[in-house]
């Protein structure tokens, strides 16, 4: 055949690869075959003018995939075959592990069952293929997770029962509340809130600390897949980034509707992201960096930067950011007390911090560690040094939004709870600050449906009448083993006869306790 | 003469997890079986769905089907993500080399313009249909709930994408990489009358709501009469039209097919086995959907191979059906 025209450009290319294999139907209507494009009130002009945000055909993600694959196997069954969890710094650590598996593993296939949803649903067929493949790197994402930890889940306590763990246990409701929210709501809302603010905006702050805590803390298995992922991470970030540029050119009238969503998932990731202030500062034995550092880095600097960027579409930086800026100083300390008193209740240990680390967050924490945390540790040392390790038997108020407990302060006063409830068809609902009962108010209909765990135990829907019971039969933590004080736990017993010595932080008499 | 390097053996306190343990007992665990059994949210959901509030998230009555257990479906390949990337970057490396040998001793473009024109007009438009088997199986993805399931369909999904931009570069082999060959294409599949039949059964199936009725009709039905029909009659008919060299294109469709059948009758036979009511209901839609699939490639088959190899091929279909205790159809294109 005579050929005339010019060769394709690689982004021409491209596009005759993915997009131009689709179509304009004519035997079904096109908002039957795409029904939930329309109901959010974005308004979608040109699909044509989506950019791809990167430029893969599957042969290639195959190909480079596999590669990966096949050295991050080899790896697990070396680490496997030469027991490498041995070598982490302390059998503390195994507890950021724990958290990770239960909390964060679990929204990884979330992810994938949204952006497999996503990826049929939108109209541009561009957007499509970036969403579908997203999709399939999750399903990746949260298989070699498992794959990773599978290890440690034959030698430490905890890590046995992630996915029923996720769906009962009672602060697992933070992550899987937060998912369902963006599960639940339409596409672009998805598409914001996961591929924007969750993937681009905090992920430096969610993925990095867990990363770098393995690095910094001899887990090989964990950080080598973080390597792994590292590369899938980056065009994740880039899809996030061209998903809000795309809508916000698309219609001035998207601007509102975008900005408030802007709004939602940054206080939603916030808060999710006070789980993993606690892990950084406190459940590393060896300090990757402050929660108050990363924070600075991971948002003020680097969120500031996209948001000046955003500024030229009419958005501004999310409401209450202030509010999570004056946050960072505290919000690890907070988590931790409050995990340290309600750890029968968990399928991870807290410990009070030792000498050294306590050392460290004064250092870290110049203006509040002292003044108004180390008190609270020296105080619970000394109950349990006397065997009377400080556990609450009493079930904490739930925030109705993010479902943590109402556990943070007023932004200018760190000894008064920030606590608001207001009453919305005859029933009041309560909140931990004014950036949850923002976003109550905007959909309450919404969030009179969660199922809140302190609630559900109350209405005995948790087969058990006592905590004791929840936990035992409903949630799977085998009492006495996943749950309680570090210092004298089976993981702990069993570090110290592998090692042959004491662990990290651990004299006499807390071994006592 | 064998050599053992001894290793330091630390004794587990568990040999797999809780989930895994409660299926398969405790011992050690296949990689295959901790990456796909019971990973998934099933209870407990906060929120319902604004698009669709007649449903929970991960509902399973979005189906019609019934399964005590949906995990009762597995892989026989007993492909997890790795192994999928594995297998697949294998097939992509054998399909590279032969695009690159057809394109360096330029066997498509010394093609007769006729044959070319065949190319174009009844081979390459079948990547719109993989387009639609990409929608309609990331559609499934995303509705059905077990991890077993769930990811057969994404592999599924993008396989298909990955076919049509195999299809694709047949043209971009032709043309020389304008993109000339695949608008004019594209223009067959659009606006020939052979193709619209073919072209209204996949927009049908891109509104069919129940997934597991859009499984059946996509990846049964549809290919199973697509496949065999344009993968092999036709390819032996391009190649008494000289185009025999077209052949080495198609081989990962050919390859790809005869494996991604093997978890296809597994899926089916395990759903069907269930229940009476569902070997009813599956039964049901397999009436509704096969003679509209057979019609549907009706024009494609005359204008090429002949209606009887088209017969050959539901005869063949209908084999396969009664292997796993379907009642035959009589079908005769």
């Amino acid at each position: 055949m005579a050929t005339k025209n010019k060769k394709l450009s690689l982004k021409d290319k491209y596009q005759y690869l993915t997009r131009d294999m689709a179509w304009e139907p004519s035997y079904q209507k096109k908002e039957d075959i795409f029904p939930y494009e329309r109901f959010e009130g974005i308004k979608i002009t040109d699909w044509d003018k989506w950019e791809d945000p990167f430029r893969l055909t599957m042969d290639a993600y195959w190909k480079y995939q596999a590669e990966k694959e096949k050295k991050l196997y080899a790896i697990f069954d070396a680490f496997a075959q030469n027991n490498g969890h041995l070598n982490i710094s302390d059998a503390r650590y195994v507890n950021a592990l724990k958290l990770f598996l239960t909390g964060v593993s679990p929204l990884e296939y979330g992810a994938f069952q949204g952006y497999a949803k996503v990826g049929r649903h939108f109209s541009g067929a561009g957007a499509r293929v970036a969403c579908q493949m997203q999709s399939i790197d999750e399903l990746r994402h949260v298989q070699t997770q498992l794959h990773a930890m599978s290890h440690y889940n034959k030698h430490f306590n905890g890590l046995h029962d992630f996915a029923h763990m996720h769906d009962r246990v009672w602060f697992l409701s933070v992550p899987k509340s937060f998912f369902d929210d963006a599960r639940s709501a339409g596409p672009f809302e998805f598409l914001t809130a996961i591929s924007f603010s969750f993937e681009y905006v905090l992920t430096n702050l969610l993925f990095v600390p867990f990363m770098s805590g393995a690095a910094y803390n001899g887990d090989m298995a964990t950080v080598t897949f973080g390597f792994s992922a590292q590369s899938d991470e980056a065009r994740h970030m880039t899809l996030g980034l061209e998903v809000i540029k795309f809508m916000l050119e698309q219609h001035e009238d998207n601007v509102p509707i975008v900005q408030h969503w802007i709004d939602k998932w940054f206080w939603r990731g916030y808060r999710l992201l006070s789980l993993v202030s606690m892990m950084m500062d406190y459940m590393l034995p060896n300090k990757v960096m402050s929660w108050k550092d990363a924070w600075e880095v991971y948002y003020e600097q680097n969120g500031g930067a996209l948001f000046k960027d955003l500024e030229r579409y009419g958005i501004r930086p999310p409401k209450y950011q202030d509010e999570a800026n004056k946050g960072k100083h505290h919000i690890s300390h907070q988590l931790w007390s409050t995990f340290y008193q309600y750890c029968h209740a968990t399928n991870f240990h807290t410990w009070i911090p030792s000498e050294d680390e306590m050392a460290w967050l004064s250092e870290q924490y110049p203006d509040t560690f002292d003044k108004y945390y180390r008190p609270r540790f020296e105080h619970w040392q000394a109950l349990q040094e006397k065997g009377e390790r400080f556990y609450n038997k009493t079930l904490p108020q739930l925030c109705q939004v993010c479902q943590v407990p109402a556990l943070f302060t007023e932004p200018d006063d760190p000894t008064q709870l920030s606590h608001r409830s207001l009453v919305h068809d005859g029933e009041r609902y309560h909140f931990c600050s004014d950036g949850c009962c923002d976003i109550f108010k905007h959909e309450p209909e919404k969030y009179i449906q969660a199922w809140l765990p302190v609630h559900q135990i109350y209405q005995g829907n948790c087969e058990g009448a006592d905590v004791e019971t929840v936990v035992a039969k409903y949630y799977h933590i085998n009492i006495g083993q996943d749950n309680f004080e570090y210092l004298g736990s089976p993981d702990h017993r069993r570090w110290q006869a592998i090692k042959g010595n004491k662990p990290l932080g651990a004299d006499d008499s807390k071994d006592a306790a | 003469m064998s050599i053992e390097i001894k290793t330091h053996a630390v004794e587990p306190i568990r040999h797999t997890y809780g989930n895994i343990q409660r299926r398969f007992g405790d011992k050690p665990a296949s990689r295959y079986q901790e990456a796909s059994y019971d990973i998934e949210a099933t209870t407990n959901f906060h929120y319902r769905p604004l698009w669709d509030p007649q449903h929970g998230l991960n509902d399973p009555s979005r189906s019609a089907v019934r399964m005590a257990d949906w995990h009762a479906v597995t892989d026989p390949r007993q492909f997890y993500y790795g192994a999928y990337v594995q297998n697949r970057a294998k097939m992509q490396e054998a399909t590279e080399y032969n695009f690159s040998f057809c394109d360096k001793r330029g066997l498509l473009t010394r093609l007769p313009d006729a044959v070319q024109e065949n190319l174009l007009r009844l081979l390459v438009p079948l990547r719109h249909v993989e387009l639609g088997a990409n929608m309609n199986n990331s559609s499934v993805a995303g509705d059905c709930v077990a991890g077993t399931m769930t990811q057969l369909h994404i592999y599924q999904a993008m396989d298909r994408l990955g076919m049509g931009q195999y299809l694709s570069r047949i043209a971009l082999l032709i043309d020389g990489g304008t993109g000339e060959a695949l608008d004019r294409s594209k223009t067959y599949w659009l606006d020939d009358a052979l193709w619209q039949p073919l072209r209204q059964l996949v927009e049908d199936s891109l509104v069919i709501k129940d997934w597991f009725e859009l499984t059946l009709v996509q990846n049964l039905i549809i290919d199973g009469h697509l496949y065999p029909l344009m993968y092999q009659h036709f390819d032996q008919w391009l190649a008494e039209q000289g185009a025999e060299d077209v052949s080495m294109l198609t081989e990962f469709m050919r390859d790809w097919f005869s494996e991604s059948s093997r978890w296809v009758d597994a899926m089916v036979k395990t759903v069907r086995a269930e229940s009476e009511a569902n070997a009813e209901q599956l039964q049901a839609w397999i009436e509704v959907w096969q003679p509209r699939v057979i019609a549907a490639l009706a024009p494609l088959a005359e204008a090429s191979v002949g209606a009887p190899a088209l017969t050959e091929v539901a005869a063949q279909f209908a084999a396969r059906l009664k292997k796993q205790g379907f009642a035959a159809q009589e079908i005769v294109a």
